[in-house]
């Protein structure tokens, strides 16, 4: 009984497909920086949760950033998804607090991603204070861009970037997830699907037009 | 639903049936329709659709945006309840280390059981299907054929909806008039897919899924059903009108609270209990199966969960509907003097040749779908279209036996944590205002094709109990053997050889070149959650463990009605058969019933 490939997405063929990439991940790369980050103690939500209400982070399982993370991560959100003139930036959407509750989750995938935020996080104020004095948060953007330049993409990332660069990469999925979920960002992104329709009509003219098979 | 505690069951029913997912619903449906008294037991907890179901939530309100986690393994939102691959407390051991090894096993403790999440893809097996042996000389022919089992997929395809459409292609049989509901459109990545892959000769045809898209006709469909019995045709007319037509929304995967598409707890169990003639006994775990000093089924020993004590109800006949691998479980751990070795197994074949069906899937991007002017696509849930096997006529150059079709992921889904994930292959890394417009550009522009194939029946896979682990209920468990052999790898390779042509063929993108390799993309055992055999059917005491009518040789009055008596485990998901043969079964059942015989 495959379930609905919707949901199949996420679970094997994502999985499939992705075990290809990752597996360009060479082995000398670290994804992050130590094995010091403690894991959180928590319960999950169970086999049986409540489906019909709405969750907000911190709902389940306690939110774990510190302040200093919190507003790392909230500026770093921002740097990767700004204010434009169709939606706002993530972290007026609260991404970061999603940030937040995915790295304090009690599951193994997420315990997994924990350090690699957690110490990039650090990592990101350590480069910000060494490059011009003072926090990530605090920096101008010129300033903060210039950092993420050198780390927004692993195969350019120079050799000293190259395990800051993996971090960059894990937070931008994780930013895109939260922000492309929320009602603004579904909006943003071109979805207008999830309402009731008496018919399913199939592509508009315009679109087959676009694609040649009108 | 209304449903009885163990202190309320009736002292004799007519039949016992465990479970209560597609097996277990369309043989509590037959039976009660044609007039039996049945009890229906289930593990897992009492569940209705209709109060229960997330229609229209976002991945918003759901935590971690609702992706997967070993507790919701299919997302948050996902109907499955008290299952997943683990049961808390209720564990399955596998025989080795070696993941390629093992067999993962998806259950679910609820009311209608995986029938509340699954697919819903309804494919027939067609003629070739029951008799793989007589036309490549392996694994086994079924002791019937297509024409035996015609009928009740006609039967089935009215009574739970399903929409598709006759092709006229090879081994794809057609439903006569009136069976089907005419299917969706195909959506814009899906026509296109169809276009280019005439350039490859791949057929691209609407699939078949259990979904209304238009209501039934609840005037005429019941007579056809029940010709001869005005109850059932009355009680099924009821059912009918109760149920909606699609509303184009809110993925099938979470359940539907319209009853636009079949789930055992939406379609067969209301019609079942408003016979009259069901009591529905949820949190009860099936022990062992009960016999007499004659070899004769008396009834069943179970657990109650909320007290943790042990019953025993009477019937003149159990049928198994557990799922195929815990209806071995349940047949190998009724152990007696008579059946030193679990029962109904004189052929020692329990457990034996359990199957499930060979998955691999790829995906690119392609540059013609990016930027299409906005459109709802959300549709039925699943791909609207689908590539049946094509390749009947090369069986002998492709290096493995049988075929596979393939399943289309396409279009501008509602957003969740992958869908804007892993672009830096395309976008060199972009972050920013860039970043966004790029996440609009390549948003529905990604393909992907899951082949589903035939595996064929071996010596290497098997479930057995195992010696030493019992479950939180004091039952042991079971434990799994598995192999794939050189077809199922072969075939998983070539499965990703194609996908890669078509989206070539769409003009499309690879992240990286299909392994040629089939064992680096087949999905392990079980993955793909079309778990068949165990006790299988045939036409030699021998060499199975049911006959025709799924009833076991050894104890005419117990029947196996799930996937279990399956001998082949053809590319066509095996939902739609479970659910034909289990008609079938019932209507000898109670013909049997009422000539004495059992």
């Amino acid at each position: 009984m495959t379930p609905t490939p919707l949901s199949a997405m996420d679970r094997r063929t994502a999985i499939k497909w992705m075990l290809t990439a990752a597996a360009t991940v060479s082995i000398l790369e670290r994804e992050s920086f130590s094995a010091e980050t403690p894991a959180p103690v928590a319960k999950g939500y169970g086999t049986d949760p409540d489906l019909l209400r709405d969750y907000k982070p911190g709902d389940v399982w306690p939110l774990t950033f510190t302040d200093a993370q919190r507003r790392a991560a909230a500026a770093l959100c921002d740097v990767i998804i700004p204010e434009d003139s169709k939606s706002p930036s993530a972290s007026a959407l609260h991404v970061h607090e999603f940030i937040d509750e995915w790295i304090s989750a009690p599951y193994p995938d997420q315990q997994k991603d924990r350090p690699i935020v957690i110490e990039g996080l650090a990592w990101l104020d350590a480069e910000a204070q060494k490059r011009f004095g003072a926090n990530f948060s605090d920096l101008v953007r010129r300033q903060q861009t210039q950092i993420c330049d050198d780390i927004c993409h692993v195969p350019k990332a120079k050799p000293e970037f190259k395990t800051a660069a993996h971090f960059f990469k894990k937070f931008r999925d994780l930013t895109a997830g939260g922000f492309y979920t929320t009602p603004e960002g579904m909006k943003d992104i071109g979805y207008v699907g999830n309402v009731p329709l008496d018919k399913f009509e199939g592509p508009p003219p315009e679109v087959l037009k676009k694609l040649g098979l009108a | 639903m209304p449903l009885i505690t163990a202190s309320k069951t009736q002292p004799e029913y007519d039949v016992i049936v465990i479970g209560s997912g597609a097996a277990g619903g369309q043989t509590a449906y037959t039976l009660t329709m044609g007039g039996a008294k049945v009890l229906m037991l289930e593990a897992g907890r009492n569940y209705d659709p209709v109060k229960e179901t997330p229609m229209f939530q976002t991945n918003a309100v759901a935590p971690l945006r609702g992706q997967g986690t070993p507790e919701k393994p299919f997302g948050f939102h996902d109907a499955t309840i008290d299952g997943g691959w683990q049961v808390p407390g209720e564990p399955y051991t596998n025989a080795s280390d070696d993941p390629d090894r093992q067999f993962t096993w998806w259950r679910a403790r609820m009311l209608g059981g995986r029938t509340n999440h699954w697919g819903r893809i309804s494919l027939r097996n067609g003629a070739y299907d029951f008799k793989p042996y007589s036309r490549d000389g392996l694994g086994f022919d079924w002791p019937i054929g297509y024409e035996d089992v015609a009928p009740y997929y006609d039967k089935v395809e009215m009574l739970v909806g399903v929409y598709g459409e006759n092709n006229g292609l090879e081994n794809t049989p057609h439903s006569p008039e009136g069976c089907l509901l005419p299917p969706p459109k195909a959506r814009a990545g899906e026509v296109y897919a169809q276009k280019q892959a005439k350039k490859l000769g791949i057929p691209v045809i609407p699939i078949h899924r259990a979904v209304l898209s238009t209501r039934q006709d609840a005037d005429n469909l019941p007579q056809r059903i029940h010709p001869g019995n005005p109850k059932a045709q009355r009680v099924l007319a009821q059912a009918m009108r109760e149920r909606a037509a699609c509303f184009w929304a809110t993925s099938c995967g979470r359940g539907c609270a319209i009853k636009a598409n079949y789930q055992s707890t939406t379609v067969h169990l209301p019609p079942a209990l408003a016979t009259g003639n069901l009591d529905i006994l949820p949190n009860a775990m099936t022990r062992e199966v009960t016999v007499d000093d004659n070899g004769k089924a008396t009834g069943v020993i179970y657990i109650d969960k909320t007290t943790r004590e042990e019953h025993r109800v009477r019937a003149r006949a159990v049928v198994l509907a557990a799922s195929s691998a815990e209806s071995v479980r349940i047949l190998l751990n009724s152990k007696s003097p008579r059946f030193p070795n679990g029962l109904a197994n004189s052929s020692g074949l329990v457990g034996k040749y359990i199957m499930d069906t060979v998955g691999a899937d790829f995906g690119g991007q392609v540059p013609a779908l990016e930027n299409l002017p906005l459109h709802n696509e959300d549709g039925a849930g699943g791909g609207h279209v689908y590539v049946p096997w094509w390749l009947y006529k090369d069986a002998a150059n492709l290096g493995f036996a049988r075929g596979y079709h393939i399943e289309f992921e396409t279009g501008r889904h509602m957003p969740g944590m992958g869908s804007a994930r892993n672009l830096d292959w395309l976008t060199g890394g972009s972050y920013g205002r860039q970043f966004k417009e790029d996440a609009r550009r390549y948003y529905g522009s990604f393909v992907g094709f899951s082949g589903r194939g035939e595996m064929i029946p071996n010596e290497d896979s098997f479930c057995e109990i195992d010696p030493t682990v019992k479950d939180k209920w004091g039952i042991p468990v079971l434990r799994f053997n598995w192999k794939w052999s050189q077809h199922e790898v072969g075939q998983a390779a070539h499965m990703v050889k194609t996908a890669g042509e078509l989206i070539e063929a769409m003009g499309g993108r690879l992240q990286v070149k299909p392994p040629t390799d089939g064992a680096k993309v087949i999905h392990q055992g079980g993955n793909i959650i079309h778990e068949v055999g165990g006790t299988i059917m045939g036409a030699d005491p021998k060499k199975s463990v049911t006959n025709q009518w799924c009833q076991t040789w050894d104890v005419k009055n117990l029947f196996v009605n799930d996937g279990g008596p399956f001998c082949s485990n053809a590319d066509k998901n095996p939902t739609l058969t479970i659910m034909a043969l289990a008609w079938r079964a019932s209507d000898h059942l109670l013909d049997e019933l009422k000539k004495g015989n059992l």
